[in-house]
């Protein structure tokens, strides 16, 4: 891994990383060391193809949503900062870091969180989760086990439990109040090494 | 199970307890720890009473001796148990001895029984005394009389009975019932508390201890060295599972809370397991002979014990599940194949000396999936009965007999000294222990235990039975302070029960900790949180850490290839748990909208209007409260009793219907009871069969009173059909009778409606005008007699009914469906009905299909039920509002448009040409007619309104019973 200081310096816009995201130094050079394990070819960025080259991720049945997560729409490649700010949704909330009432939200806030949640689902960007779109996670995840009625009830079901304008559709408002009791900053953070 | 084992292993009293000791102790002490004096392998240490121990012989103990009891209150009748044995033959004969021990064991339990009965009495009373406390107490005072009775205490927690049957009930209870996920959530916390935290409370307290004993705080008389206080210490520092149940089960602290306090208290026993042998050991060997290698060997041991141990569970899950998985022609013995082998655990984790408890709890959490899976329903039910039953009594009797050992005088020996101390340092040391492991622990979790947390984990810190059964198994030859120890130890577990126990509540209300919300996860949490999973570990393999979401993926994956292949049927196997979750949350929220729809329905039955102007949604967070805001719109079929369908159908109709009548009435009493019955979680299924029935018929009462209601103000509408009853009365049953036994539908001459209806009629036609009709063998719907729709198409009313079974027909509402669960009808069905009952539902569709008219083809309701393979897009019909409510709606307001025809029809049946049931049927629904449309569409919720949208959906293709949208 070699040095901190001079991995750290050899990071384009760091500071501003970290700054961004609320991750340590630590966390930082780790992540660069796997972003450029990752990029086997050197090139700086990543393309989905290099996320797919991790193994595991093939087993993940919604593998290929969150490969899609970190690419915004109509790029090819991702960058460093962006793969880092991506990451940065599932760090832990920290209770003590002050709070500035004028800073931007963090990255890691609940809805923040919740908003990475939604737009796996949300795969036309429409701001809903359609009953089709629902579908097809609910298809990914409970693979071959369940029959295709199985599926649709559970999916209308889920809907109509969640659809509180009757849109047959799930907005990211309903989202969020259907998960309102869950907490989100326990069941959305993994513990970053440091 | 393992209380009729229990019971016979007591039978034959001390005998076989002292065998099985004696069997235990030939058996090689393989394990055993270096220093252990020749013949006494750890495992007598532990549960083999010392001798003095016979003098007082526990309650097991007791019974074995030959020589006639010591004359108490409970074996009182003893001192003359052969006083008829004189000469001749005798009429009656006094056989005390041969019933004595399990009679004493049975009086023991009723006493426990009752007198929890009498705890439960004041509910305000019980919020704030646990009940452990109001137990000791209660055994003191038991003691008391007894010792006042008796002069010299008889009964006594016996160590061997602790431990060979208590402990292993409570535990076999707590390690299966365990939350897996959470416990392994927090495994680390727990480990760590459990290891560390224990080994720390241990040697402090010993250590200091013996500072004080130097310091000369303790008087000159406790004759007790530095290993003699490190044992003390190791067994007084264990917290105990049983106090941690009982008391923390009535605090209610947040799950996470309570799975760390709770599980160090089951994993500490191997810690506590070795350090008491080993300074038992030590201290029979002398302190001179204590070498260096023993302490290695004695941490060797630690690793055997608990490993070996928590192996020794594993092998024993495994066996078991894979044993349930051909249980599927002995259902009956299902339950106990659990008993068994999770008692096989324990037992054998003791045979070798490892850590019993925790090999029981390995074997709890382990098997609990694969063999809930694998058995049946009911064996699921059984065993969790089962197991909280025994469970219970066995705290009790714990908890009782804690009480009554503390009244035995004979072997206290107080040191003020030595108590105090003793209760400052374990107070102490706990506090700092918890303190010091959450700060090194906080570093590694993702959620920190906070400040409050630290405190109820120091407070929580309970000690109970399982040291006082420790202390009392100290030799005295050996440990000659134990009367001193013996007395602490009540104090210190008195203390931390009853004190500690009776202030926890206050403290976690006062800290404002975090309680747990009995709330079941909705089918969104549990979709969205098992996206959260897998959104997590792909992150963290992005990322690039092996973190826990890998490992766990990593375990499920090889769960999901491996061990449930081997584990699980294969019935079961392709089954998902997604799946389960919906199904389970479907039934669930059935039963609660039913119930809360039933008691709006019988208690505003004249409001219903007005709660339809409440609908309008964003006021309910979710769909589950507006559902119970609008149960009014519930209406259901009848629900299934008995399940076999039979040729003698019309003699149990009959039955049925005579039973029906009477039942009811109860029935409704115990309404308010239900939903706080006391076991509150999951153990619904009985239950909710009778909530089915009870609001059916509340529904169904209420359906005719608005009906009749409504027809006192607005006679002229012309859709009442149902008072055929009141005018055939008496006659009626015979008739209708007939009419089951008939293939055929029975034409039952109609008065004109005009004289029917009649505001005065009297209840009890309410009940006859609502009976279901049935035709016997209604099994196919090809069966179905075609002169259903012949009268109807010589009705030439526009109704023209389609060709589908009719109500009685296929609907025995009572009874058909084989073993589906009652279905319910409902315009919110399609949110409601749980699939499995999806069946039914579509059988009454289809019944009620028959009646109709067909004006709306694939109304959205209905065909969001119905739907078969091909999703039908529930369309743009209407507003999205009550779905039902757009179509139907606007129908209501002028009845003689769109589908309601029955109007036209009563004319037909003024001819005779309609069946009785139809006519009943109509009735029903035409009478649910809503007053004129004031409301707008959409926002009606008046029953009828359902029915008929039901109602109008036209017969698809498909035969009903074909349409299975899922099999279970």
């Amino acid at each position: 891994m070699g040095s901190t200081s001079s991995t750290l310096l050899k990071i384009p816009n760091a500071e501003v990383l970290m700054q961004e995201t609320g991750f340590s130094p630590a966390h930082i050079i780790r992540l660069h060391d796997r972003f450029k394990a990752l990029d086997k070819e050197g090139r700086g960025y990543l393309c989905p193809q290099d996320f797919g080259a991790i193994k595991e991720l093939a087993m993940n049945p919604i593998g290929d949503r969150i490969i899609g997560a970190f690419f915004s729409p109509g790029k090819e490649t991702v960058d460093f900062s962006t793969f880092v700010k991506i990451l940065a949704h599932f760090r832990p909330v920290d209770k003590d870091r002050p709070k500035e009432p004028n800073s931007p939200e963090p990255i890691n806030s609940r809805s923040n969180k919740l908003k990475f949640a939604f737009q796996l689902y949300d795969q036309d960007k429409d701001g809903k989760i359609s009953r089709d779109e629902l579908l097809k996670v609910l298809r990914a995840m409970l693979g071959m086990q369940v029959t295709e009625e199985q599926l649709e009830s559970i999916a209308d079901r889920t809907i109509q439990e969640a659809d509180l304008d009757r849109d047959e559709a799930i907005s990211f408002e309903e989202f969020r109040k259907s998960l309102e009791k869950v907490n989100i900053d326990h069941k959305m953070s993994i513990r970053f090494l440091r | 199970m393992r209380g009729l084992s229990l019971l016979l292993f007591i039978t034959v009293a001390g005998e076989a307890t002292t065998d099985l000791f004696v069997t235990v102790a030939s058996l090689p002490p393989e394990l055993e720890v270096s220093a252990a004096p020749a013949g006494t392998s750890p495992v007598t240490a532990r549960h083999i009473p010392g001798p003095g121990e016979y003098g007082h012989p526990g309650i097991a103990l007791a019974r074995s001796e030959e020589e006639p009891a010591v004359p108490s209150t409970e074996d009182g009748e003893s001192s003359h148990p052969h006083g008829g044995g004189g000469g001749g033959y005798e009429i009656v004969q006094w056989e005390w001895s041969y019933v004595k021990t399990p009679y004493i064991i049975a009086s023991w339990l009723l006493v426990a029984s009752v007198a929890k009965i009498l705890f439960h009495c004041s509910q305000r009373f019980t919020t704030a005394v646990p009940e452990s406390c109001m137990l000791i107490l209660l055994g003191l005072v038991l003691g008391a009389v007894v010792l006042i009775a008796s002069k010299k205490q008889t009964y006594q927690l016996d160590p061997g009975l602790f431990f060979l049957f208590l402990l292993p009930t409570i535990v076999g209870d707590a390690g299966y019932f365990m939350p897996a996920r959470l416990f392994f959530d927090n495994l680390g916390a727990i480990l760590m508390y459990a290891v560390v935290g224990t080994l720390w409370n241990a040697f402090c307290t010993g250590f200091c201890l013996y500072g004080v004993k130097m310091a000369g705080g303790i008087d000159e008389k406790v004759n007790a060295g530095l290993m003699d206080f490190l044992l003390f210490g190791a067994l007084i520092s264990a917290v105990d599972p049983v106090a941690v149940i009982a008391v923390f089960e009535e605090v209610h602290v947040n799950e996470t809370l309570f799975i760390i306090v709770f599980g160090e208290s089951l994993l500490n026993d191997a810690v506590t397991v070795v350090l008491y042998k080993v300074y038992i050991s030590f201290v029979e060997a002398g302190p001179g002979n204590v070498y260096t290698a023993d302490y290695f060997k004695g941490i060797a041991s630690f690793l055997i014990v608990s490993i070996g141990g928590t192996l020794v569970g594993l092998i024993f899950a495994v066996i078991l599940a894979f044993v349930t998985r051909f249980t599927k022609t002995v259902r009956i013995i299902e339950p106990l194949f659990i008993f068994l082998l999770v008692y096989l655990a324990y037992l054998t984790a003791e045979l070798f000396s490892l850590s019993a408890i925790l090999s029981m709890t390995f074997c709890g959490i382990g098997c609990n999936k694969y063999v809930e899976a694998n058995i049946s329903q009911k064996s699921r039910t059984t065993v969790k009965y089962t197991m909280k039953t025994l469970a219970s009594i066995a705290e009790t009797i714990i908890f009782i007999f804690l009480g009554i050992s503390a009244v035995d005088k004979s072997k206290w020996a107080w040191d003020t000294g030595l108590v105090v101390s003793t209760l400052i340092f374990i107070l102490v040391f706990r506090a700092v222990g918890v303190a010091g492991q959450t700060w090194f622990l906080n570093w590694f979790r993702l959620v920190p235990l906070e400040k409050i947390d630290q405190v109820v984990m120091s407070y929580g810190g309970l000690r109970g039975a399982v040291a006082f059964a420790l202390v009392v198994l100290l030799d005295k030859e050996h440990v000659k302070a134990k009367d001193y120890f013996v007395a602490t130890t009540i104090v210190v577990v008195f203390f931390t029960v009853m004190f500690q126990g009776l202030t926890i509540k206050p403290l976690v209300k006062w800290l404002k900790v975090p309680r747990s919300t009995n709330r079941k996860p909705t089918i969104n949490e549990e979709i969205h949180e098992r996206a959260f999973d897998h959104i997590l570990t792909a992150v963290e393999d992005i990322a690039g850490l092996n973190g826990y979401h890998h490992w766990r993926d990593k375990w499920e994956q090889f769960d999901k290839n491996y061990l449930s292949k081997l584990l699980l049927r294969k019935s079961v196997y392709h089954k998902s748990e997604l799946w389960e979750a919906y199904q389970k949350i479907n039934i669930r929220d059935a039963i609660s909208v039913i119930d809360q729809g039933g008691n709006v329905l019988t208690s505003a039955r004249l409001s219903l209007p007005s709660m339809a102007s409440r609908t309008s949604f964003p006021e309910f967070t979710n769909v589950t409260n507006y559902l119970r805001e609008n149960g009014s719109g519930v209406c259901l079929d009848l629900q299934v009793i008995d399940t076999v369908p039979g040729a003698k159908i019309e003699e149990e109709l009959e039955t049925h219907h005579v039973l029906a009548e009477n039942l009811y009435k109860p029935r409704r009493q115990y309404q308010s009871h239900y939903s706080r019955h006391f076991m509150t979680v999951g153990e619904k299924e009985r239950q909710d069969r009778e909530v089915f029935q009870r609001n059916m018929h509340n529904r169904l009462e209420s359906f005719k009173s608005t009906r009749y209601k409504r027809h006192k103000k607005d006679r002229s509408q012309k859709k009442h059909k149902g008072s055929d009853a009141k005018e055939q009365d008496t006659s009626d049953k015979p008739r209708r009778n007939v009419s089951w036994q008939d293939r055929d539908p029975v034409v039952v001459p109609m008065a004109p409606e005009e004289d029917i209806h009649d505001p005065s009629e009297p209840d009890k036609d309410e009940d006859v005008g609502i009976t279901f009709v049935a035709r016997k063998a209604p099994e196919t719907p090809k069966e179905r007699p075609k002169s259903v729709p012949a009268a109807l198409d010589a009705c030439q009313s526009p109704v023209a009914a389609p060709p589908s079974p009719t109500c009685g027909e296929k609907n025995l509402p009572w009874k058909y469906g084989m073993g589906s669960l009652p279905p319910c009808v409902s315009v919110e069905a399609n949110k409601i009905i749980p699939i499995d009952l999806q069946q039914a539902w579509n059988q009454s569709i289809s019944s009620l299909e028959s009646l109709a008219s067909p004006p709306e083809p694939q109304h959205p309701r209905v065909s969001a039920l119905s739907r078969l393979g091909g999703p039908v897009r529930t369309s743009a019909n209407g507003k999205s509002g009550g779905g039902v409510g757009a179509g139907s709606g606007s129908n209501i307001g002028s009845p003689s448009s769109g589908q309601f025809k029955f109007p036209t029809a009563k004319e037909e049946e003024e001819e005779g040409a309609l069946s009785q049931q139809q006519q009943e049927l109509q009735a029903l629904m035409s009478s649910l007619t809503p007053p004129p449309a004031t409301q707008s569409a959409g926002k009606r919720r008046n029953p009828c309104v359902y029915l008929r949208s039901l109602v109008t959906v036209p017969p698809s293709g498909g035969e009903p019973q074909s349409r299975r949208p899922t099999q279970l």
